[in-house]
């Protein structure tokens, strides 16, 4: 930044002039940086976005009204053919079945066990690392991993299930064939990977709890149950509708599981656990070779996902009325003090 | 401190009894150790996780035969496991190292660029002023509930255009950064990185992205940590876009992994050595960054 002179002593005593236009050019450069370096920090971001994310969106409703053979690519323009190709597919309707009931098979067991194991572990327990870190870890086994244990771990003959089963007298189930067994089975493997990650998202919110209100419901006379579903409950309800959505997200578009449940990866001999994701790969990729329908199938699933959802929102948004909503006015309050601070 | 009976006297029986609690253990139960039975709850679920990892062990050093007869051929895994691990890597169907080369590759590329476009965008997003900052945020967020299936046909139209199917860029090159990413760093640069520190940054005269890269970086690193770890575990296990793309000569290791399901007779005993093989790495890093999976999950409600 100093000028630098050839003759010392003088500088201090007269100066040297400034030089105007090199500050005013690094001046103009240091406003540009500030104006457009945001809009460039942000930038990878939505340019691939656009060309991997919303480009392939909107052409997937393109392809859709379209005759598409995956060997042959573009064919006539068949308007809402396609759609109507997939509602007449016996294999869609039964994908659907499918997909909902492994869908709730598998949230509903999972959102109430990792609560209840979110409440064993919110207290003061010795080794705490150990333990949070014990009930995570099926996250790091892959799905195709997980699916391919438990085919074998509920396999029809001498499978782990049907031993135990077997040695407390009951009938072996036949996994791979009864439709409700295979969703079960199926369902199990979703449990096993997710139950202990949710279980940790539900003991972050149990941590923000105040403790104040688990005393002032004990000065209330209420036990550890009644505290439970009077203070926790309420209290977490936020977090409970955000993992129950994403949960929606990710359930409905199950396919790992039931694509490794057997070695055809078909769905089982009469579709029995085809859920509609894997119906879209089979009609895409595998089979039929119709990307046309496969990307109508796209859109199907898209707004029953969406429908899903927003049912899933309302339902949640109703448990526990009381106490929640409070709480939440209040961290919205801070989150928007703290904006003002940030932004003053 | 008041007498137990005084305190029910003045302040009702609900009183007494918390008082009686704090007495002995504190009020609100929380700090007080836990009895046995939510260790042996506990223990029950970390065994439950435990369990089918075992399982593979044991199926794994088994043979065929013993499989098809009984549920658990034997108790403990043994030396035939190595063999079987061996029969693994030596499989025809595909080439076990180019499988485990292309997912070290595809997790690490993807990892890396995740977190320098992440934090790029974060610090952005947190620290700069910039008409449109909020919507194009609200954006951002918005897309994370978009399915990924929703796209997945043009996607593959468009890697068939580009002569990319088959090929590691066509699984690498959509996953190169994520809204998640973004969000997240967004959050935590919020909070992380102090005005104070960019505007001596800047009033020394540093450039924009001077101040990002020894400034907001060094800053964002425990965050920028964690979100490389989740994005490893996820691409590291990642199937259904790599199925589509990639083929059996060029597969990851769920997809080849899959393949040992193919045969026309079902190996059980290879297919778990493979899928222990497969999931190995994922538990050693779990060995040591165990910790901070944890720890991102409770920070940000992850779901990756």
């Amino acid at each position: 930044m100093s000028v630098q002179s050839p003759v010392e002593p003088e500088s201090d005593l007269a100066p040297a002039p400034r030089q105007p236009r090199r500050v005013g050019f690094s001046q103009t450069l240091s406003r540009w940086d500030v104006k457009v370096s945001p809009y460039l920090y942000i930038s990878p971001f939505f340019i691939l976005f656009f060309i991997t994310g919303l480009f392939p969106i909107l052409y997937t409703g393109y392809v859709s009204v379209h005759k598409w053979q995956l060997l042959q690519g573009q064919g006539d323009f068949v308007g809402f053919d396609n759609y109507v190709d997939v509602f007449k597919q016996k294999d869609f309707w039964l994908s659907l079945r499918n997909t909902l009931s492994i869908f709730v098979l598998s949230s509903v067991p999972q959102v109430i066990a990792a609560i209840l194991i979110a409440a064993f572990l919110d207290q003061n327990l010795r080794a705490k690392t150990f333990w949070r870190m014990g009930v995570l870890l099926p996250y790091v086994v892959a799905p195709v991993a997980v699916g391919l244990i438990f085919g074998r771990v509920f396999a029809d003959q001498s499978g782990l299930v049907n031993a135990w089963l077997g040695a407390i007298g009951i009938d072996p189930v036949r996994w791979h064939v009864d439709p409700l067994a295979s969703h079960i089975a199926i369902a199990s493997m979703v449990n096993f990977r997710w139950t202990g990650y949710n279980a940790l998202i539900f003991l972050a919110a149990m941590q923000a709890v105040p403790r104040e209100l688990y005393e002032a419901a004990i000065i209330d006379g209420a036990g550890r149950v009644r505290s439970f579903f009077s203070v926790t409950i309420p209290q977490i309800r936020a977090t409970v509708v955000f993992v129950v959505i994403t949960a929606t997200i990710g359930g409905l578009q199950i396919f790992d599981e039931p694509r490794v449940f057997d070695s055809s990866g078909a769905g089982g001999a009469s579709r029995q656990w085809l859920t509609t994701t894997l119906y879209l790969y089979n009609t895409g990729w595998s089979g039929q070779y119709n990307l046309g329908r496969a990307a109508a199938i796209a859109w199907i699933l898209f707004f029953i996902i969406l429908a899903i959802g927003m049912v899933n929102f309302a339902a949640t948004q109703r448990i526990a009325t009381s106490g929640g909503r409070e709480m939440s006015r209040k961290a919205k309050r801070a989150a928007k003090r703290n904006a003002k601070r940030y932004s003053a | 401190m008041n007498s137990i009976p005084a305190i029910e006297q003045s302040a009702g029986r609900g009183a007494a009894r918390a008082s009686a609690r704090k007495a002995n253990r504190r009020v609100g139960g929380y700090d007080r150790r836990p009895n046995l039975l939510s260790y042996i709850i506990l223990g029950a679920v970390v065994l439950i996780g435990l369990l089918p990892i075992y399982y593979t062990l044991v199926i794994g050093s088994s043979d065929p035969v013993a499989i098809a007869q009984k549920a658990l051929p034997q108790l403990f895994p043994d030396a035939s496991l190595f063999d079987n691990f061996q029969r693994v890597m030596d499989a025809d169907a595909f080439s076990f190292w180019k499988a485990v080369w292309n997912s070290v590759l595809i997790a690490v590329v993807v990892s890396a660029s995740t977190v320098l476009f992440s934090t790029l965008a974060g610090f952005a997003f947190a620290k700069l002023r910039f008409p449109g900052r909020r919507g194009l945020l609200v954006f951002v967020i918005a897309t994370m509930a978009i399915p990924t299936q929703l796209g997945v046909v043009p996607l593959y139209i468009i890697m068939t255009k580009l002569g990319w199917i088959g090929h590691l860029q066509a699984v690498i090159v959509p996953a190169l950064v994520g809204a998640f990413g973004v969000f997240w760093m967004t959050q935590y640069l919020e909070e992380a990185l102090p005005y104070e520190l960019i505007e001596a940054a800047r009033v020394d005269g540093a450039t924009m992205f001077r101040t990002f890269w020894s400034i907001a970086l060094p800053a964002a690193r425990p965050a920028a940590a964690m979100l490389a770890l989740f994005t490893f575990v996820a691409q590291w296990v990642n199937f259904f876009w790599p199925s589509i793309v990639l083929n059996n000569q060029n597969p990851t290791l769920p997809l080849a992994i899959r393949l040992l399901q193919q045969n026309y007779f079902v190996d059980y005993s290879l297919i778990m050595a493979g899928v222990f093989l497969m999931t190995l790495p994922l538990l050693v890093l779990f060995a040591f960054a165990g910790r901070q999976l944890v720890a991102g999950i409770m920070a940000g409600a992850v779901k990756g």
